[in-house]
C-alpha cells in the first residue's frame, strides 16, 4: 500500500495525470460493462423488470455524461490548455443556447444576444487564456451588465424590459461566467504545483459530480419531505447534506492529487459541493418558472435541447466559488 | 452530381445551421421515407427554407426541392447560385403578370418524381399564427392524388434571424413532421385548406 503511494508520488506530473486517466477510464469501463450485464439479465416478473429498466436508464444517462466529461478532459489535457479552453467555451455556447431557447427573448434583444454569443463569450475565455484574472473577474459583472441593457434599450422596445435584461444577464452569469471558472483553474499558479493544474480541475468536477449523484440517489431513496415542493419535489436538507458530506469526504480522499492536506481538501470540496447542490436547486426554480421539468428532457422538449445545462448547472455555480476560495487560500 | 463549390457550400451551411439551431427533426406521425411527398409548413423567416432542408435526412435532401419566390431569390447572382446549385429550389413568380400558371414549375417537378417543400401561406408571417393558406396546396393535391401530403411545423426560426438583421443568433430550433393527410373525396377547397392549416398548427404543441 505505502509502496504504491510512494511509487505514485515519485512519478512525474505528466505520468501521474496519465495514470489518473487510466484509472478513471478503467472504472468507467467496469461500470459500463456492469450496466450492460444488468441490462441483459432475465427477470422473473414484469414489474421488477420494469423497475430495473428505469433504474438502468438513468444510470445509463449518468454514465454517458461521465464518459463525455472524462473524454473532454482527456482531449483537453492531451492537446494543451488552449484546446481545453476552447472545449469549455463550446460547452458554454451550447448551454447558453439551451438557456436562451427556453427563456424566449423578444426581437429587440437580437443585438444583445449577438453580443453575448459572439463577443462576451470569446472575450471572457480569451481573458482566462491570457491569465488576466482581475479583468476576468469583473468583465461580465461590471462591463457586460452595463453594456448589454444599453444594446437592448437602443432597440426601442420597452416591453418587459427589466425581465428581458434579467434573463439575458442570468444566462450569461451561469453559462459563461460560471463555466469559464473551470478552465480558469488551469491557469492559476499554485506554489509548488506546476504542471498539475489539470488535477485541480478534475478534483472540482469529480467532487461536484459525486455530490450531485449522491444527492440524487439519496433524495430518491430517503423520500424526505421536500422543503419547497412547488420548486422541487426531491430537494431536502437531508439528502443535500448527505450529498455534500459524501462529496467532501471524496474530496479528502483525493487530497493526494491536490496541493492540500486532506483537511483542507475536505473544506475546499465542501465549499464547491454546497454551492453546486444549491445552484442546481436555484436552476430548478428557473426551470419551474419556464414550466419545464428539464432544460432538455428527451422526447418532451419542443426545442430538441440536449439537456446539457441539466448536467453542468451545479458545476457552473461551484466553479466560481471554488476558484476564488482557492485563489484566496494561496494568495495567487 | 453537385459541383465541388456547391458541395462545400452545402456542407458549410449544414454545419452552421447545426451549430446555430441544432436543426432537430422530430418525426411524429410518419417516418422519414423515400416516397414522393409534399411537405407543407409555416413560414416565418427566410431561414425556414434552409432549416427544413437541413432537418431532412441526407438521402431525402437530394430528392426534395423547396419552392422559393423568384423575385427575392434571384435578386443577386449569389442568391441565385445558392438556390440553384445548393438547394436546387423550384422558382415560382409571385407577380401575376405572365399568362403562365404560377404552379406550372411545381407540376413539372412533381411529374419528375421530386418531393417538394411548400409554404402555403405564400409570404412570411410575423404574428406567430400562420396566415390562411393559399389555394396552391389544394390544386397540387387535386392534380397529384398519389403524392403524400406531410404537414410540418418549424419552431423558433424567426428568433435566429429577425427581419432586417444580418448576424444570426444561436437558438435551438426544430422541425416537427406530422401525420400525412389526404384530400377527401369531393372535399371543398376552403375546408381542405383550413384542415391543412389546422394540421400544421396542431404540431406546435406536440
Amino acid at each position: 500500500m505505502f509502496q504504491m503511494y510512494y511509487y505514485l508520488r515519485d512519478l512525474s506530473p505528466t505520468q501521474q495525470i496519465g495514470m489518473l486517466f487510466v484509472i478513471v477510464f478503467g472504472v468507467l469501463l467496469l461500470a459500463s460493462v456492469g450496466a450492460f450485464l444488468l441490462s441483459v439479465r432475465e427477470h422473473a416478473d414484469e414489474a421488477r423488470a420494469d423497475f430495473w429498466r428505469k433504474e438502468l436508464k438513468s444510470l445509463d444517462a449518468m454514465l454517458r455524461t461521465s464518459w463525455l466529461m472524462v473524454f473532454v478532459f482527456w482531449i483537453g489535457w492531451a492537446l494543451g490548455d488552449w484546446v481545453a479552453l476552447t472545449l469549455f467555451a463550446l460547452v458554454s455556447f451550447f448551454a447558453l443556447r439551451e438557456f436562451l431557447t427556453l427563456s424566449p427573448t423578444r426581437l429587440g434583444d437580437h443585438r444583445s444576444l449577438v453580443l453575448a454569443f459572439f463577443a462576451v463569450l470569446p472575450v471572457q475565455y480569451a481573458l482566462v487564456g491570457g491569465g488576466y484574472f482581475d479583468m476576468f473577474a469583473v468583465f461580465i459583472p461590471v462591463y457586460v451588465f452595463l453594456a448589454l441593457p444599453l444594446a437592448s434599450a437602443l432597440a426601442n422596445d420597452p416591453m418587459r424590459f427589466l425581465e428581458r435584461s434579467a434573463k439575458l444577464q442570468w444566462g450569461i452569469m451561469v453559462c459563461i461566467y460560471g463555466m469559464s471558472h473551470v478552465p480558469a483553474i488551469l491557469m492559476l499558479k499554485f506554489p509548488g504545483y506546476e504542471g498539475r493544474n489539470a488535477f485541480m480541475v478534475f478534483f472540482l468536477v469529480a467532487v461536484v459530480q459525486v455530490c450531485m449523484v449522491t444527492q440524487h440517489i439519496a433524495a430518491q431513496r430517503m423520500r424526505r419531505k421536500p422543503i419547497a415542493p412547488a420548486i422541487s419535489q426531491s430537494f431536502n436538507w437531508d439528502s443535500w447534506g448527505l450529498g455534500v458530506l459524501v462529496g467532501s469526504l471524496f474530496g479528502a480522499l483525493l487530497a493526494g492529487i491536490t496541493p492540500w492536506v486532506p483537511g483542507t481538501a475536505f473544506a475546499a470540496a465542501f465549499i464547491a459541493c454546497s454551492a453546486g447542490g444549491l445552484g442546481h436547486f436555484v436552476m430548478k426554480a428557473l426551470k419551474r418558472d419556464r414550466g419545464i421539468p428539464n432544460w432538455g428532457a428527451e422526447g418532451q422538449s419542443v426545442t430538441g435541447a440536449g439537456g446539457l445545462l441539466d448536467r453542468v448547472d451545479g458545476l457552473c455555480f461551484a466553479a466560481p466559488v471554488f476558484f476564488h476560495s482557492a485563489r484566496w487560500y494561496f494568495g495567487v | 452530381m453537385q459541383p465541388m463549390r456547391a458541395k462545400i457550400m452545402s456542407l458549410f451551411l449544414l454545419g452552421l445551421i447545426r451549430i446555430l439551431t441544432g436543426s432537430q427533426a422530430r418525426w411524429h406521425g410518419c417516418p422519414p421515407k423515400a416516397e414522393q411527398r409534399i411537405y407543407f409548413a409555416n413560414h416565418q423567416s427566410h431561414a425556414d427554407l434552409v432549416m427544413i432542408w437541413a432537418a431532412l435526412p441526407k438521402e431525402l435532401r437530394s430528392m426534395t426541392r423547396a419552392i422559393a419566390a423568384k423575385d427575392y431569390w434571384t435578386k443577386t447572382p449569389f442568391k441565385q447560385w445558392l438556390t440553384t446549385a445548393v438547394f436546387n429550389v423550384i422558382y415560382v413568380s409571385r407577380d401575376r403578370s405572365s399568362d403562365e400558371d404560377p404552379l406550372e414549375p411545381l407540376f413539372e417537378a412533381l411529374d419528375n418524381g421530386d418531393s417538394i417543400i411548400l409554404f402555403p401561406e405564400g409570404t412570411r408571417g410575423f404574428t406567430g399564427e400562420p396566415q390562411p393558406f393559399k389555394a396552391g396546396l389544394y390544386n397540387l393535391a387535386l392534380k397529384f392524388p398519389n403524392v403524400v401530403l406531410v404537414p410540418a411545423w418549424i419552431n423558433n426560426v424567426q428568433h435566429v434571424l429577425p427581419k432586417g438583421e444580418v448576424v444570426p443568433v444561436p437558438v435551438l430550433c426544430s422541425v416537427t413532421f406530422g401525420t400525412p393527410m389526404q384530400l377527401g373525396e369531393g372535399e371543398d377547397r376552403r375546408a381542405f385548406l383550413e384542415r391543412a392549416r389546422a394540421a400544421v398548427v396542431a404540431l406546435r404543441d406536440v
